[in-house]
């Protein structure tokens, strides 16, 4: 049953993955993408991760697709602002997305790695509480550089789009 | 359903975390407008995510999934500093195609 749904979200999750890599229409990738970020959230459900799977949602589907979405309405991009790459350059790109498949994929098949079989611990490791606290006592301090991070984006952000004066 | 892994197995997390990471570089490759590359170093970003969360998992430590929540942090701030200098190179060009881009050829 478990294996079931994790093979639908896992073909939901790579055929939106392509669809926004190959759709023409930025608005519809960003729609694509949005149905792709839902299933990554639906694994991490699965993996019973329900903190980074809220926040997956928060963040990639409420935060940075708005974001994107925005921009695109701001700029009115549609398909003719995109002129078509030369077929080399296409097909150069296509085979060489094709060979990091094999690679990376020969690697993983190829390897015999150790891989202790998994059971299951009975303690609580990743509920909401346990990451709280884990991430207020022991990251405390990346924690609070992340906020500051956040910030200079912010100010990066509004300085580098602010409309300069034409003095 | 803390069994997951016993019942699926790690080494299929693996291998969609691969292939999607490798959706995104086809897009970085095939594509020419910037902000679709940008969605697609977005994809890649959550390959590598989804991968730590699953060995978080694995090792049954809370420590990774602290881990994505601050690489997710850093995602949100590179994507509004990346529209920003779209929005500003689209204000003085007109396009967002990455071939324009060429001021600083020699």
């Amino acid at each position: 049953m478990i294996t079931i749904i994790f093979y639908i979200l896992a073909a939901i999750t790579l055929a939106s993955g392509l669809l926004t890599v190959l759709s023409k229409n930025p608005v519809h990738s960003a729609i694509y993408m949005i149905v792709c970020f839902f299933s990554i959230a639906g694994h991490f459900l699965m993996l019973n991760a329900q903190f980074l799977s809220v926040i997956h949602i928060i963040v990639y589907t409420g935060a940075i697709m708005i974001l994107l979405l925005f921009t695109l309405m701001l700029m009115n991009l549609n398909e003719q602002h995109e002129p078509v790459k030369k077929v080399a350059s296409r097909i150069a790109a296509t085979v060489s997305a094709c060979l990091m498949v094999v690679l990376l994929l020969g690697a993983f098949l190829k390897a015999t790695p150790t891989i202790e079989a998994y059971k299951a611990a009975e303690i609580d490791f990743q509920s909401v509480k346990v990451i709280g606290d884990v991430i207020l006592n022991e990251y405390l301090v990346p924690f609070e550089f992340t906020s500051v991070l956040l910030i200079a984006a912010m100010i990066g952000a509004v300085l580098v789009s602010k409309r300069e004066n034409k003095a | 359903m803390h069994d997951i892994l016993e019942q699926v197995g790690i080494n299929n997390y693996i291998y969609l975390s691969a292939l999607l990471f490798c959706v995104g570089v086809l897009g970085m490759l095939y594509r020419r407008s910037t902000i679709v590359m940008l969605m697609s170093v977005e994809l890649m970003l959550a390959a590598a995510n989804m991968l730590l969360a699953v060995f978080s998992v694995y090792h049954q430590d809370a420590s990774a999934q602290v881990f994505v929540i601050f690489s997710m942090a850093v995602a949100a701030a590179e994507v509004a500093v990346g529209l920003a200098i779209l929005v500003a190179i689209f204000r003085n060009i007109g396009s967002i195609d990455i071939d324009n881009l060429k001021n600083l050829k020699g």
